[in-house]
């Protein structure tokens, strides 16, 4: 029973970070129809942003998880406006393309700087040992890591449920040219939002600093699961993609645990649950249909 | 995916891209002489290039031709492609090193292999559109990368696949340049097939449902089993440009599969002009060259250069040049009327 409780918390620690990223991809698609490829590189330059503070500038990581967020808010918002801004009314592929393309110029920039190996970074001294919960006890940054999370989540859906710019968000993210009629400006919400997308994923990113291995590449193939996971939650869906992040983390680590002679099922299983989900609603979980194609 | 959609919802009712139409409204003897010019350049090409760069201009080419298939003639794009590309690459060395087949056959079986992998993926992909359908073919090909990645038993995982032999009937084509011409008749095979693909009834199809689904479905035609053919040849074209590369390099890496390889795919063929068909195999000429000359003058960060080619084309350049040029022939045409 211990081990189904460790595995099953384990999943959750790795479904918070699906779902922090997957939350951002959401907010964003719902805004700009764009989804962001760059996203998994944002994530990446989080984590490296911390470590270089931490190993530079001698910056704790506590500040770091103020400073990276904000930082790449404001990067991301300045992104938007030169560049991402001049596509939306294009093809939504173009800005997939735009995007991906600076994946991989973020990527190759950090890896001429500090090349590919990874860096460790040391887990926060308030943070480090564990928590005894009686039956079993956590690595106490694993607690913080979740409980963080689904506080973060539940805060973005407070905002998004009962606030006047949540109310304005989740109309122009369900029916963007209704809201207009409505006399609402959406335009103005679009840079924020965007920055708020980019500012989770780097969120995440600082808090994978001390569990996950910190190198150039570690944002690229995370994302390619998460785009993985919002076509299971339905990108559309702000709640169905972060259930389904926390649900793809479950389902991973139970297959690693219960299937540990198939090492390809922990890596492979959310792709077999999409294909599934693709059959049985081919909208996602929690998506609307689209327009009949 | 064109240039002229105005609103992000009236994505999947597109226009045609100028260029296709600019160069079927070309007078014969234009297209004729250009034609003859590109069989001239593919004669000519490795006694000026670097004979192992032409043969990875040919394979890139109908890679390009194969993903312009769909992103150009069946509104699809595909973020996958390496899947195809690379389960043919892994196919055909595995064939010829273990059968010892003579390269050309070991190639078609990587096609087919590569054919087969593309129902399935193809099957469950074709259920969404647009940006979802990028999403979905990238994340199925990252699944065939894991696959391969972990199955070492069969791929030698990161080592690669060492030694794959250019065996063809006792001919010696160890030498770069004869291989050249060892292949380029099969590359031109494939070329030519592509354009038969987009000039025929069905083809014309596939058109109709790249500009309005909702009209092709109400005129009877099956779409999603249209769609899905077209994938399965574009699958089958790609890999065999992929089979060839493998037989090319005589050794397959992990790098085949990769979603940086699919993602290159695509740019080729924005670069070349979406919807051109040429268009892509001027742009895979372009980018293999570009990224030789940067390897050989020891750039060590590539993805910086074709990610800035990425962003420029995708801001500044989205008709390709192929597109572009045709568009510009096409309003000098008008101008003289």
């Amino acid at each position: 029973m211990s081990g189904f409780a460790q595995n099953t918390f384990n999943g959750l620690v790795s479904g918070a970070f699906y779902a922090l990223l997957a939350l951002g991809l959401a907010v964003i698609f719902g805004m700009l129809r764009v989804v962001n490829f760059a996203h998994g590189a944002f994530y990446m330059l989080g984590a490296f942003g911390a470590y270089v503070l931490l190993a530079e500038a001698g910056v704790p990581f506590w500040a770091a998880l103020v400073i990276m967020p904000v930082g790449l808010a404001l990067l991301g918002m300045a992104l938007e406006r030169a560049v991402i801004h001049r596509l939306t009314k294009l093809d939504p592929l173009y800005n997939f393309l735009l995007t991906f393309g600076l994946t991989l110029i973020l990527q190759d920039l950090v890896k001429l700087r500090y090349g590919v190996q990874s860096s460790p970074y040391e887990t926060p001294s308030l943070l480090s040992g564990s928590v005894d919960f009686g039956l079993f006890d956590f690595p106490t940054y694993r607690v913080f890591i979740l409980g963080f999370a689904v506080l973060l989540c539940v805060a973005v859906w407070w905002v998004l449920t009962r606030t006047r710019i949540g109310m304005v968000v989740r109309a122009s993210t369900e029916r963007p040219d209704l809201t207009r009629a409505f006399g609402i400006d959406v335009g103005r919400w679009v840079t924020p939002v965007f920055g708020f997308g980019i500012g989770l994923a780097g969120l995440a990113g600082v808090l994978a600093a001390p569990m996950r291995a910190v190198n150039p590449l570690m944002g690229a193939d995370l994302i390619i699961v998460v785009f993985a996971v919002v076509v299971i939650g339905g990108l559309g869906s702000i709640f169905g993609s972060v259930a389904a992040g926390f649900g793809i983390g479950l389902v991973q680590a139970w297959g690693e645990a219960y299937l540990s002679n198939f090492p390809l099922v922990s890596q492979t299983i959310v792709f077999v649950v999409m294909a599934g989900v693709l059959l049985w609603r081919p909208a996602g979980l929690f998506g609307r249909e689209e327009a009949p194609a | 995916m064109t240039n002229t959609v105005d609103t992000p919802t009236d994505a999947s009712r597109s226009t045609p891209p100028s260029g296709l139409i600019a160069v079927a409204r070309a007078p014969g003897w234009v297209r004729y002489a250009l034609l003859a010019v590109g069989l001239a350049v593919a004669a000519w090409l490795p006694n000026g290039l670097y004979p192992a760069v032409a043969v990875d201009i040919l394979c890139w080419a109908l890679f390009a031709v194969a993903v312009d298939l769909l992103l150009g003639f069946t509104g699809l794009m595909s973020f996958g492609h390496a899947a195809f590309w690379g389960t043919s690459a892994y196919v055909t060395g595995l064939v010829a090193i273990h059968v010892g087949l003579p390269f050309p056959l070991a190639v078609l079986a990587g096609a087919l292999a590569a054919a087969v992998l593309a129902v399935p993926i193809g099957y469950l992909a074709v259920k969404r559109t647009g940006i979802y359908f990028a999403m979905v073919t990238l994340a199925f090909a990252q699944m065939v990368y894991y696959v391969a990645n972990e199955w070492r038993s069969v791929t030698q995982g990161e080592n690669g696949l060492q030694g794959v032999p250019r065996e063809m009937f006792g001919v010696d084509l160890t030498d770069d340049y004869f291989f050249y011409y060892a292949i380029l008749p099969i590359v031109l095979l494939g070329l030519a097939a592509a354009w038969r693909i987009v000039h025929s009834p069905f083809g014309r199809v596939l058109v109709g449902i790249r500009d309005n689904p909702a009209r092709a479905r109400a005129l009877g035609y099956p779409v999603h089993r249209y769609k899905l053919t077209a994938f399965v040849l574009s699958g089958f074209i790609a890999g065999l440009g992929g089979g060839l590369f493998a037989v090319g390099h005589r050794f397959v890496s992990l790098d085949v599969l990769h979603w940086t390889t699919s993602g290159k795919a695509v740019i080729v063929v924005v670069l070349g002009g979406i919807g051109t068909l040429w268009g892509g195999v001027l742009g895979a000429a372009l980018v293999v060259r570009l990224e030789d000359w940067l390897s050989f003058s020891g750039f060590e960060a590539i993805g910086l250069v074709t990610g800035g080619i990425f962003v420029l084309v995708v801001v500044l350049f989205r008709r390709g040049i192929w597109g572009s040029v045709a568009a510009l022939a096409h309003r000098l045409a008008a101008r003289r009327r």
